[in-house]
């Protein structure tokens, strides 16, 4: 297998890795970099489960290959959080009991970070249009929705 | 009794406290099993499964897969002689003479990368010679279907258990109670209705996984995603022939479950190739595809109901009769037929009832336990049965409902009595909000409208000697550590066992931590995290946990200081006394004790409680009638409704309103509680509408997300109202009982009765798709297609 060496900003940090032709973004940042906040689900691009910022984009990261991340930014869920303070949708979902088993949580996050990033006041519909990508099993989304809202109104009111 | 102490007495439970887990979950910092890294020494596990619904094996040549660089081990069934099984040990880790569904495990190869672990698989070439499946339960029961289990009576199966030897039937469940056939004569209205409720799977988002690693003394260590970790040691060690002893298992967060990581399964695969390589840690994690079919699955259901009722709209009699497509092996299939079995006439007092209820062989993917456990599929059929009734004497159903529903003292299908329950108040409340006998037009002329209302109940089915246990610590800052070995699935256990730790001791929520990862070697036993049962169950031994290291603090305190026992208490992690207003925080004596009144010498000692709960009053039933004083523990009842539209253009349905009501005796966190009422409405509503296994000539054409469509956030209700109602249970923490499963247990017949209110068709059975929906309408002529 012909290997590859990139260089990559990973949650702030900048990387230098040595990766294989096959090996999925998603491989790289739970095997190589052991952020194993991105979780596997299907490896398929059809769950969510692995969801990270691509140059501020939401991607499957099991369906972008690492080669592809040469010189990219990729914001994981580890990311989120700075300093020990939570991103703004950590606290709300947490408020608003969004969080059951957990797996599906980081990729909700990041899809959520991704939604407000480009359209800080969404409308409901627009979350849910947000979220199609990602399935949750346990909680019926409907507290997850109310914590993207949460965390939009409190963003508003703080700017 | 006045005293200085600031303290006010305050209790976290019956307050929704934010989860213990959260903050780890939200930052990726949690653990699952597949998150563990194991380093150089790890070895890749693939299995080589089946193609065929039934077969014998003729030959297995794994010469081409050894020779492959890389490859580790190649086993197969010829290693592993023995059976395993939660109730009924029918099956082999690997396949040994014959594969009974496509998907059973033939061989398992460990190689140093996934890709040769999977590239070996291939290699193996597997001879066998088709034999003739059986594809449906009903011809399996009957005489001349092709025995799938010769060897059936010669299994080892739990006492109440009735396997049919010479036959596909691993267990057969009746019930006989008054005379059915009398009974029939007196009615005023008789229904008589077939359903067919298809496989469905759990498909948690986290796949199954399993590390184990084999010690050269043979000691066995198995990371797996479980429900189930001190079963699992139990009945891996058996199987190997090993002592309990010496197999540990440690189980991490579980991304999921709904009853698909309960028992074993899968991860007797990974110990057993693990056997081969000592020293590595093995790692099989299951492709999604494979989640589908080789994990377990909900099994099917065909259900003949007839019931009828005078012209009060008393409910006379039942007769009903379930064939449980079970699949290859029954070994815990066995106990939902048992538990659809008890509980065959939903939550109604019915005086005459004949009862069959049959776990049938098909070489179908493997059923198991899953949310709900056999009553979801029960209700879907009996329930809808009930409104038709009401109907044929014209009576409003609710109405209906009301005079036949469980109340305290109802006699039961098993003999005995009900305990108190709240379902009346749970079916009031739940017509009322969803606003029943209000007809509502609907929003738009190519749309109707319709509501439907649907009652369940659900007992923990379990063997009456379940245990579970807890340990309770105080650390030298006087902080709480909580030892259990239930597991949190994501419905909340570890939260909920933090409060009632809190509450039992007499220390802030805050304080108190989990000893966790559930590990056998470290944690307190527990039969299974299963059945709706910790919250009760576990929730007791904490209690009794707490108690005991309360008791050592206050026999401590009452001996340094001189006072009566009466008057102390443990307030907000602070000893009292009522009398003379002392107090001490527990950080002051929790490890190192208090010098003795008279200063020579010590008293105390690190402080740890035990508890440990078993239920000791359920009896065996009768195994001609059924009939026993108690069956189960007790049940959890509740109602949903619904109120929705049918697209008359497209058969899509378009949920506006849903209400849920359960009786949960005392909901310790009640912001968990409402979630998992709602989380398992939305699992029902994605049952009701979308999902089904389709099974063409036993293989799943659907094994994949795009194929297998399960509810996303652009499918929720647009509004939803859980309303908790509280009858407690004599022998309940506080009075709770559970409420993981009972959420999507009347969903679907909640949803058929509406779609019936709105269209006037019934279906033998769910997914109600869109597409099944419009073509029935163009049938009945409600839509004429496009012009």
């Amino acid at each position: 297998m012909a290997m590859h060496t990139i260089n990559l900003t990973v949650n702030g940090s900048r990387e230098s890795l040595v990766v294989p032709s096959n090996m999925t973004l998603m491989r790289m940042l739970r095997e190589t970099l052991a952020l194993t906040g991105t979780k596997n689900g299907c490896s398929a691009g059809e769950c969510g489960a692995c969801t990270v910022l691509f140059n501020g984009e939401p991607v499957n990261s099991c369906m972008v290959l690492a080669v592809e991340c040469d010189e990219a930014e990729i914001v994981t869920v580890e990311g989120l959080a700075h300093d020990q303070q939570l991103d703004p949708l950590q606290d709300a979902i947490i408020q608003a009991g969004g969080v059951q088993c957990g797996f599906c949580t980081p990729g909700i996050l990041i899809s959520a970070r991704a939604l407000l990033n480009r359209n800080p006041n969404p409308s409901e519909e627009e979350i849910k249009e947000a979220l199609v990508g990602n399935l949750c099993r346990c909680t019926g989304y409907v507290r997850i929705i109310k914590s993207i809202q949460e965390a939009a109104r409190m963003a508003a009111a703080a700017s | 009794m006045p005293h200085k102490s600031t303290k006010e007495k305050l209790s976290p439970v019956g307050e929704s406290m934010p989860r213990i887990d959260a903050r780890e979950k939200v930052t990726g910092a949690a653990q699952y099993a597949d998150d563990i890294q194991f380093g150089n020494r790890l070895l890749h596990a693939r299995i080589v499964r089946s193609p065929h619904p039934h077969a014998r094996i003729i030959h297995v040549d794994a010469s081409k897969a050894l020779a492959l660089p890389g490859v580790k081990a190649v086993v197969t069934g010829k290693d592993f002689p023995g059976y395993i099984g939660l109730y009924l040990k029918d099956r082999h880790i690997f396949c040994r003479d014959r594969v009974r569904y496509v998907g059973d495990p033939v061989a398992g190869v460990a190689a140093v990368t996934d890709e040769i672990a999977e590239r070996a698989a291939r290699l193996i070439e597997v001879e066998y010679e088709l034999l003739e499946p059986v594809l449906d339960p009903e011809y399996g029961a009957s005489h001349g279907a092709p025995l799938l289990h010769p060897d059936l009576e010669q299994y080892t199966v739990a006492s109440f258990i009735m396997p049919k030897p010479r036959t596909n039937i691993s267990n057969h469940f009746k019930i006989r109670k008054g005379d059915v056939t009398s009974a029939w004569k007196e009615c005023k209205a008789v229904i008589e209705r077939r359903y067919h409720i298809p496989h469905i799977q759990h498909v948690p988002i986290e796949p199954h996984v399993a590390i184990a690693r084999v010690e050269q003394t043979g000691e066995i260590t198995l990371w797996d995603s479980s429900q189930s970790p001190f079963a699992q040691r139990d009945l891996i060690a058996e199987t190997l022939g090993i002592s309990q002893s010496e197999m540990r298992v440690i189980a991490p967060l579980v991304g999921g479950g709904f009853g698909s990581k309960a028992g074993v399964s899968m991860e007797s695969l990974a110990v057993a190739i693990a056997t081969k390589v000592k020293g590595y840690a093995v790692k099989l994690l299951l492709t999604r595809e494979e989640e589908f079919y080789t994990a377990f699955v909900r099994q099917g259901l065909v259900a003949y109901f007839k019931l009828g009722c005078d012209a009060d709209g008393h409910l006379l009699a039942m007769e009903n009769t379930f064939y449980w497509d079970g699949g290859a092996y029954t070994e815990y299939g066995v106990n939902i037929t048992r538990a659809a079995g008890y509980s065959c006439t939903g939550p109604y007092e019915v005086p005459n009832i004949h009862t069959d209820s049959y776990c049938v062989y098909t070489n179908h993917p493997v059923g198991g336990p899953m949310r709900g456990f056999g009553m979801p599929e029960l209700h879907a059929g009996l329930e809808q049965c009930i409104d038709e009734l009401a109907e044929q004497i014209g009576m409003d159903a609710v109405e209906f409902r009301r005079r036949n529903c469980l109340k305290g003292g109802s006699s039961l299908p098993t003999g005995g009595k009900m305990h108190p329950t709240g379902l009346t108040e749970c079916l009031e409340k739940t017509a009322e909000a969803i606003g029943w006998g209000h007809k509502s037009p609907p929003s738009a002329p190519n749309k109707r409208r319709g509501k439907g209302l649907a009652l369940m109940w659900k007992a923990p089915a379990m063997p009456g000697n379940a245990g579970s246990s807890a340990w309770i610590e105080l650390a030298e800052d006087g902080k709480l550590t909580l030892g259990v070995g239930c597991q949190d699935i994501g419905q909340g256990a570890f939260t909920v066992a933090a409060q009632m730790a809190a509450a039992a001791f007499g220390i802030p929520y805050e304080s108190v931590r989990l000893a966790t990862p559930v590990d056998t070697r470290y944690s307190p036993y527990e039969w299974q995290t299963v059945a709706s049962r910790i919250t009760w169950s576990t929730g007791n031994a904490i209690i009794q946990a707490a108690h005991d290291a309360r008791d050592q603090v206050l026999d401590l305190i009452s001996q340094a200081w001189g006072e009566n026992r009466e008057d102390l208490d443990i307030v907000n992690g602070t000893v009292i006394s009522y009398k003379s207003e002392r107090e001490m925080p527990v950080k002051d004596f929790a490890v190192k004790g208090l010098p003795k009144p008279d200063g020579k010498g010590w008293i105390g000692g690190p402080i740890i409680g035990r508890g440990n709960f078993m239920p000791t009053d359920v009896t065996g039933l009768d195994p001609e009638t059924g009939q026993g004083d108690h069956a189960v523990v007790h049940f959890t009842t509740g109602a949903q409704a619904f109120d929705l539209e049918v697209d008359l253009d497209t058969g899509r349905v378009e949920i506006l309103k849903a209400v849920a009501s359960f009786d949960v005796g005392k909901a310790i966190n009640p912001d968990l509680t409402r979630a998992q009422m709602e989380g398992g409405l939305i699992q029902g509503i994605s049952s009701a509408l979308f999902e089904r296994l389709q099974l063409k000539d036993g293989r799943v054409a659907n094994p994949s997300f795009v194929d297998y469509r399960i509810a996303t956030a652009a499918d929720l209700p647009r509004s939803m109202q859980s309303i908790i109602v509280e009858v407690p249970q004599d022998d309940g923490p506080w009075g709770a009982r559970g409420i993981g499963e009972h959420s999507m247990v009347p969903t679907i017949p909640a949803i058929a009765n509406a779609i019936y209110d709105a269209i006037g068709i019934r279906f033998d059975g769910p997914p109600f798709t869109a597409e099944k929906i419009y073509l029935a309408m163009l049938e009945a002529g409600i839509v004429h297609g496009p012009a």
